[in-house]
Order: structure tokens, then C-alpha cells, then sequence
């Protein structure tokens, strides 16, 4: 890793909480959903960050609030320095361009009912002032780039497979150049040997584009593939973050070891000499989540000490974030 | 020893719109008792269509089952009756479908389910059920079984309703289990959960599991035999060092660099398998991978290879060139 890392995005003490409502005539505020519970991390300029979590464990909620789809119910969120949270819905528009996102379902987040050419060129329309044929041209450059034959400006969503589909949603959001691109899941509803295919694209595109990642899945050996450092949550908080190499071979949180730990590894030899970890249990609601630490219905150490007081998110290496009170530094 | 099952040129058509579909062409191998077999294929691939073929589960019409053999226990089971077949469905060959949410009924409780299959198929009167209910509700690992009987699946999580499925299909004591990818819409802690327990069932109860997947990793530790199957063929069949150690087809080969894996080394670069599986309503008349394949030759194109011994009976092949190919996919 290079020496000097510059920032791109800020997050600090972010909060999310979906509210939820009861009664009929009087609608009474009764609880929160708490999908992001205070959580801080930076993302370097032009590092891939892989954010990786069980079903929800917040990590969709920061990858939006990050763009401001949702707004944060509290905490900051600074984007080259420029505090989104602070920004008119106006003056956000401008921002907007420099972040894009790739959604998860390649089948819902096309429009059945527009071309490949007219949804590629549609960032185009609200962000820049292109003449038509600019339009044309940047379309077919896109096409190129993502690997489709730019002859298929004028066919519709359904001419093409899933794979194919994800790569016009790369050209969507690549369409405007932006410095940040959030991919939902991006994969997880292709098969395997298309997962390849579009995850090297999006590597060759990283290469080419200097495009800084965050990459959020459930799929660990995949996002450890792609990413520089990795971010593991779970109920709406970071339970470590740390690179690549460091979270897999000296994880300090009990539930990234079990998670480590759970992944298959296709090799009949290492498999069977590999201790698993199987976590009891299954992750509590976000509606309540336990008192003290929120792994503590599940964690194979837990004390009396986790059930009363919530561990501290701290630094315990360089750049090794671990959220547990007996996480101790590696020697 | 004699087989449990053993199935002879299985071919399931289904007649659509657009054509005839080949979703299973051909396809032969047979399973000891007690076996564990892997089958291994991307969507369309003909592994979930050759288990209903199996369970007789194929809705005819659209579907057909245009020929075949499937012998267990001594009677052929493509030939009995709707009324026998339903005598062996569910006592002697049960299954376990992928998604866990849909294929239990919202409106009665999780123990009349259980029940409703014992009686089906047992002497027991609503008593005894019961009791037979709540001990293999323990047996899963669901704690209070007794209490959760009486819960609907809504207030089951996710994992919780894949082991009482697993629970519905263990009660008449089957010979053969077929897991239908029984993990795929779980998280991976709960995966490592319910694979943990179908292999503890498997050895305690001695039953055939045939387990079906998308994911390579999932079977390398558990399985004796793997079966790779690719638009409706195997392609290779052997056991878990042969496949994973000793790949002998490009495809599985291919299907192996595709996949990520948590202990890879910095750089890794994916292999990917360039294009998309063939249409199985024009199913090429040579080899079905000859257009995505690195190792292609001119009479692959003409000439369709037929599964064949390797240096080991036991490991089979289905590629004209799999002398040449000797590829330590998992290394």
C-alpha cells in the first residue's frame, strides 16, 4: 500500500434508524429499526473497501446513505471534504455525479421499456449538457468498454442474459465518470462463471478509470478477492476493519473468525483439516437488539462484562479496527 | 454391493413455445447406499430437473420424461403408477427444496406438517405422531420442540424452516435424501449450520444424501462422488481428489478458476469462462461446451463425447481431449 492515502469519503458516527409506526387513527412513532448503528470508516481514493455482512446486518443502509438515497438520521458524511448532510437537494445534484452505484438485481434496475442507448445515456441527460450525437458517441465508448458490441444501442433489457444486463448497468454508472461507485451486490444473482467475468471487468475497469470501490456482499471469498480492506458488520455495527491479508489470516473479532471460518474452500483437502467454527443461533432483530454488545447472543466468549457494557470501536494495530473487549493486538 | 439407485439414459424434455427444451440429455450413474453425492452445475444446468425426474415431480405436460431407466429397489420407478409412486415419494426418497420460505404452507402450524407425512405413510395415530414430531424437531436442533410444534413458519427464521424441513423429510427414515441447493438462501453462518447437521444425519442415520449445488466449495469435504453436470450432460464424474485435484474436463476446470477462494494470495486473477452456456433448445450436435471451450478442436464441433474412463474407473470424463488436460483446478 502506498505511504500517502488520500481520503475520498469520510463517514462518522453515522446513524440510521427506520422508524416504525403503529395505530390506526393516532400514528404513533413506537420504535426504530436500527439499521445502522453509529458506524465510522474512510474510503481511500482508488482502493477497493468490500463491505460484508449476514442478511440485515446494515450493509445495503450505509451503501445508500453514502450516496444520500436515505438520509442519515445523524452523523456525517464527507465526500471529498463536502459534507453531504449538509448540502440543499439542489446543490447535492451536482455532487451526485461523481458517485454512482450498481444495483444487485440486473432484472429490476433496468427499464423494460427503454433501449440500452436511452438508459445508458440517461445520467447524460441530468448531468451534462451533451448535444445528442456527444451523447451518441459517449454511449458507444461505454458499450466498448463494458464488452458489448456497440451495435446493441437500440435493443431492450430483455434481449440480453443476466451477465450481459450487469454490464449495462456498469456503463449506467460509469456513464458520467465518476469517482465513486457503490456495487450492491452486484454479483450475487449470476452464476458462477459470470460472476468471474464481471468481476474482472470490474477490476480492469478500476485499473483503467481510477475508480475508487465500495463493494458491499455476502459472499466473503469473492469480496476478498476484490477488495483492498474490508469492513465486517453486523446489527447495524462494525465489528472489525482491516486489509484483506490481515482479516483472514489474524482476525480479532470472534464473529470474523467464525465467519472466516464458515466460508467453504473448494478443496477437499484443506476443508476437512480445517477447524470450523458453527456459530448457534441465528442474528438477532434490529428492532431490539441485545443490551451490551451486539454479537453476544451468539459469541462463543462471551462474558457478563459483554451483556452489560457495549465494547469500544477502537485501533488496536495500524489500521486494524476491532469493535470486542478481549480482542487483544496480535504479538 | 447392489446399488440403491441406479438410473439408465434418463432424457426429460419440456415442450414449450420456442421448442423443445433438452433440459436432461441422456444422463447415467448410479449410488450406493449410504453414498454422498455431489451434483455440480450452473442454473440450467439439468440438476434440479434430473432430481424431480427422479421424485417423479415433473409436470407432465409441459414436461416429459422421453426415456430412461430409474431402478430402485428392484422395480423401475419411471414405470409404477401415480398411486405407488406416491408410496415411495416421501417414505423411501425424500427431499429438501432450495427455498425455505415458500415451500412450507403459511397456514398450518410447522408441527401438523411434520405430522401430516408420518401419517401418510406410517401407522401412527395423531399421538404418536405428535411425539415422532417433536423428536425429530430435537434431533434438527430446534430447542422446546414441543412448543415450536404448535408455531406457524412466520415465526421460524430462515434456518430454523430449513431444518424443519429437513426434519419433515427425515421422518419416515428415507434410503435416499435429495438436498435441492438446501443452503442457498441462507447466510453463511447459517450454511455452515445446516451442512454441519445434514452430514452429522448423514453418519448417524446412514442414509444416501444427494446434494445439489451451484457451489463447488460446499461438497469438496462432504461428498464421495461428484457429478458436473453442463446443459443436461455430465461432463464429469468422479470423486472429490478427482475433481478437485485431478480435473479432467476444461469446463470444470473453468468452473474451479472462476471461484474466489478466502485463502487465495494477493493478485489472484479469476479465469473466467468466456460466453454463456448453449441454448437447450438448439443444443449444438458436437460437444455442448465446444463454444466456450479453451481446449476446442475442429471435430468437437461434429462429434459429441461420451463419458468415459480416465486412468480411474471410477473417475469419468465426457472430453476428447482429457489426456492433454491434467489441471490441479483447486491448486
Amino acid at each position: 500500500m502506498n505511504v500517502e492515502k488520500q481520503t475520498l469519503v469520510q463517514v462518522k458516527n453515522l446513524i440510521k434508524y427506520f422508524p416504525v409506526y403503529q395505530g390506526i387513527i393516532i400514528n404513533r412513532h413506537v420504535k426504530d429499526v436500527k439499521a445502522v448503528d453509529d458506524v465510522s470508516f474512510d474510503i481511500y481514493k482508488g482502493e477497493t473497501l468490500g463491505l460484508v455482512g449476514e442478511t440485515g446486518c446494515g450493509k445495503t443502509t450505509v451503501g445508500r446513505t453514502i450516496l444520500h438515497l436515505y438520509k442519515p438520521t445523524s452523523g456525517q458524511i464527507l465526500f471529498d471534504n463536502i459534507d453531504l448532510t449538509l448540502l440543499q437537494e439542489n446543490e447535492l445534484r451536482k455532487v451526485r455525479n461523481r458517485m454512482q452505484m450498481i444495483f444487485q438485481d440486473p432484472y429490476a434496475s433496468l427499464n423494460p421499456r427503454m433501449t440500452v442507448g436511452s438508459i445508458i445515456s440517461a445520467p447524460l441527460d441530468v448531468h451534462t449538457s451533451f448535444t445528442r450525437k456527444e451523447k451518441q458517441d459517449r454511449v458507444q465508448e461505454l458499450l466498448k468498454l463494458v464488452g458489448l458490441n456497440p451495435d446493441f444501442v437500440n435493443r431492450y433489457p430483455h434481449e440480453f442474459s443476466g451477465g450481459q444486463r450487469q454490464r449495462i448497468g456498469i456503463a449506467r454508472a460509469l456513464a458520467v465518470s465518476p469517482d465513486l461507485v457503490v456495487c450492491d451486490e452486484p454479483i450475487s444473482s449470476l452464476d458462477v462463471s459470470i460472476q468471474a467475468q464481471v468481476v474482472n471487468l470490474l477490476e480492469e475497469l478500476q485499473n483503467k478509470l481510477g475508480l475508487t470501490y465500495l463493494f458491499i456482499a455476502h459472499d466473503l471469498s469473492m469480496v476478498r478477492h476484490i477488495s483492498d480492506r474490508m469492513v465486517v458488520m453486523y446489527l447495524g455495527k462494525i465489528m472489525e476493519l482491516a486489509d484483506r491479508n490481515s482479516i483472514y489470516l489474524r482476525p480479532l473479532h470472534p464473529y470474523t473468525k467464525a465467519l472466516m471460518s464458515a466460508v467453504p474452500i473448494p478443496d477437499p483437502d484443506l476443508s476437512s483439516r480445517r477447524d470450523r467454527i458453527i456459530l448457534k443461533g441465528d442474528i438477532p432483530s434490529p428492532l431490539n437488539p441485545p443490551e451490551g454488545c451486539n454479537f453476544n447472543t451468539r459469541c462463543p466468549i462471551a462474558t457478563d462484562l459483554c451483556f452489560q457494557s457495549e465494547p469500544e470501536y477502537r485501533e488496536l494495530e495500524a489500521d486494524h479496527f476491532v469493535a470486542c473487549h478481549f480482542a487483544q493486538p496480535p504479538q | 454391493m447392489e446399488p440403491l439407485i441406479k438410473i439408465d439414459n434418463l432424457k426429460t424434455r419440456f415442450h414449450t413455445e420456442d421448442g423443445i427444451v433438452k433440459a436432461v440429455n441422456g444422463i447415467s450413474y448410479s449410488m450406493d447406499p449410504g453414498e454422498v453425492l455431489g451434483v455440480v452445475g450452473e442454473s440450467g444446468c439439468g440438476k434440479s430437473v434430473h432430481a424431480l425426474s427422479i421424485m417423479r415431480l415433473i409436470q407432465i405436460p409441459p414436461g416429459e420424461i422421453e426415456s430412461g431407466e430409474i431402478w430402485f429397489d428392484g422395480q423401475d420407478l419411471l414405470k409404477l403408477s401415480n398411486k405407488e409412486i406416491r408410496q415411495i415419494r416421501g417414505r423411501d426418497i425424500a427431499m429438501v427444496f432450495q427455498d425455505p420460505m415458500s415451500s412450507l404452507n403459511p397456514v398450518y402450524t410447522v408441527g401438523l406438517q411434520i405430522m401430516e407425512a408420518i401419517m401418510l405413510h406410517k401407522d401412527m395415530n395423531k399421538k404418536e405422531a405428535r411425539e415422532r414430531a417433536a423428536e425429530l424437531l430435537t434431533l434438527v436442533g430446534i430447542p422446546e420442540a414441543n412448543k415450536r410444534l404448535d408455531n406457524y413458519p412466520h415465526q421460524f427464521s430462515g434456518g430454523m424452516r430449513q431444518r424443519a424441513m429437513i426434519a419433515m423429510a427425515l421422518s419416515c427414515d428415507p434410503k435416499l435424501l435429495i438436498a435441492d441447493e438446501p443452503t442457498t438462501a441462507l447466510d453463511v453462518t447459517i450454511q455452515a449450520q445446516i451442512i454441519d447437521l445434514v452430514v452429522k444425519l448423514q453418519e448417524e442415520l446412514g442414509m444416501a444424501v444427494m446434494w445439489i449445488t451451484h457451489d463447488l466449495g460446499i461438497i469438496a469435504e462432504m461428498v464421495h462422488k461428484i457429478n458436473v453436470m453442463y446443459a443436461g450432460f455430465i461432463i464429469e464424474r468422479g470423486n472429490a481428489m478427482d475433481i478437485f485435484n485431478r480435473t479432467r474436463h476444461p469446463y470444470t476446470m473453468g468452473l474451479l478458476g472462476s471461484l474466489p477462494r478466502i485463502d487465495e494470495a494477493p493478485g489472484t486473477k479469476l479465469t473466467s469462462i468466456p460466453g454463456l452456456p448453449p441454448d437447450l433448445v438448439n443444443l449444438p450436435e458436437g460437444c455442448p461446451f465446444y463454444a466456450r471451450c479453451t481446449y476446442r478442436e475442429d471435430h468437437c464441433k461434429h462429434e459429441r463425447p461420451l463419458l468415459e474412463a480416465t486412468e480411474s474407473n471410477e473417475h469419468l470424463v465426457a472430453c476428447w481431449r482429457w489426456q492433454e488436460i491434467n489441471g490441479e483446478g483447486a491448486k
